[in-house]
């Protein structure tokens, strides 16, 4: 994937592989702290997940750029340096903005600089690709776990409190399934997900042979 | 150049740049965030004392509270901010009484990480309301799936005692504390 060569074709696989053949949450099974304590709701994976596409895309630039001038002793030092920069700013931003998200997301925003994602697409990517690759790469694995934060919060979300970002979808009348919105609603969607992908993976394979 | 000088000199100059651009957004972002803080902060008090129309702050031994008055300075209530565990973790509360003591005005739940669509609904507002009007002496009472008879007590949310517990709890230390103090 990474050694592909720079053909049109190959630079927008950097871009595309985010959302289904590496992504992050159901391939990689990275920054699973995240992905299982915040995605009560639609709108709390949402946010989480455009915090993550900002601090990616920001440091993966910045790490391109200067991947050069970094002595590898030091890289990972520096890495985290620039990532928690960034991630500062995301924590702050939320509260000056969006005080009652920053509430609801707590200490999971300035986790983000321990997030495996980053630190995952600095190492394994940034640091070793051009400015632009780079760029397609974070935008892509960052929208991907976005996408699906919010499949994970939406499913616990409706299930849970019978809304979607907030609005009603289902009546007065559904028994909300408060588990959902619990610590194992988070891991039964989850496994539920990953299972269903690894189907639809065998089914494209089978097919294709 | 020798390998040990060149990490010093790159760590120290990404730590030198990231610390310049963070003082520059903290420097742009902190007022805002301040007056975040203080409009939560006015929403509550004015919440829970609704016929405060100006507050000051007073610090005395220890405890904090805010003196609430209307538009001739009379003080017509007292704000308590008041903080304690729940059943998974903190719950902070800004409780407002008569300026005797006796009565709780209403009561505001600031903060609180209760199970979801259990104890977190003593952050709704048909639990919180159940609180005004209720008399604090000798002390808030709590009753299990039956409207309160007293005039002391509410009534805890179903399927969550601890939580509704915890409420009253915090709320009657921190009336005990002020009652010491003022």
């Amino acid at each position: 994937m990474s050694d592909l060569n720079s053909t049109q074709k190959g630079v927008f696989v950097e871009f595309t592989k985010g959302f289904w053949k590496e992504n992050p949450i159901f391939v990689m099974l990275l920054g699973m702290c995240p992905t299982l304590a915040v995605t009560t709701s639609a709108i709390n994976g949402l946010t989480m997940g455009l915090a993550v596409v900002f601090v990616l895309t920001c440091s993966s630039l910045i790490i391109s750029i200067v991947r050069n001038i970094i002595p590898k002793q030091v890289r990972i030092a520096t890495f985290i340096v620039i990532v928690a920069t960034f991630v500062t700013m995301v924590d702050l931003f939320l509260k000056a903005f969006l005080l009652d998200l920053s509430k609801a997301l707590g200490p999971f925003i300035p986790l983000i600089v321990v997030n495996c994602i980053i630190l995952g697409r600095a190492e394994a990517f940034a640091s070793k690709n051009g400015v632009m690759r780079s760029l397609l790469d974070a935008v892509g694995v960052s929208l991907g776990f976005t996408v699906t934060l919010v499949i994970l919060g939406g499913i616990r979300e409706i299930l849970g409190m019978g809304t979607f970002f907030g609005m009603v979808v289902l009546g007065e009348r559904f028994e909300k399934w408060v588990v959902m919105l619990l610590p194992p609603g988070a891991f039964i969607t989850l496994g539920l997900l990953l299972g269903a992908k690894n189907i639809i993976d065998r089914r494209l394979a089978e097919k294709r042979k | 150049m020798n390998i040990r000088l060149k990490m010093v000199l790159i760590l120290t100059l990404f730590a030198c740049i990231s610390g310049g651009v963070l003082s520059l957004v903290y420097i742009v972002s902190s007022p805002l965030i301040e007056a975040n803080v203080l409009k939560e902060q006015d929403r509550s008090i004015f919440l829970v004392v609704p016929e405060a129309k100006t507050y000051d702050e007073v610090e005395k031994e220890a405890v904090t509270y805010f003196n609430c008055k209307d538009e001739s300075g009379r003080t017509v209530g007292i704000a308590l901010p008041a903080k304690g565990n729940g059943y998974q973790g903190v719950i902070r509360l800004m409780v407002g009484l008569t300026p005797d003591l006796e009565k709780i005005t209403g009561v505001a739940v600031l903060e609180q990480v209760e199970t979801p669509g259990l104890g977190g609904r003593i952050a709704e507002k048909d639990f919180q309301d159940q609180f005004k009007g209720v008399i604090t002496d000798p002390a808030v009472g709590w009753v299990k799936n039956q409207a309160p008879e007293k005039k002391t007590d509410i009534q805890a949310v179903t399927g969550a005692t601890i939580s509704s517990r915890s409420v009253v709890a915090i709320i009657n230390r921190s009336i005990q504390e002020i009652k010491q103090v003022l």
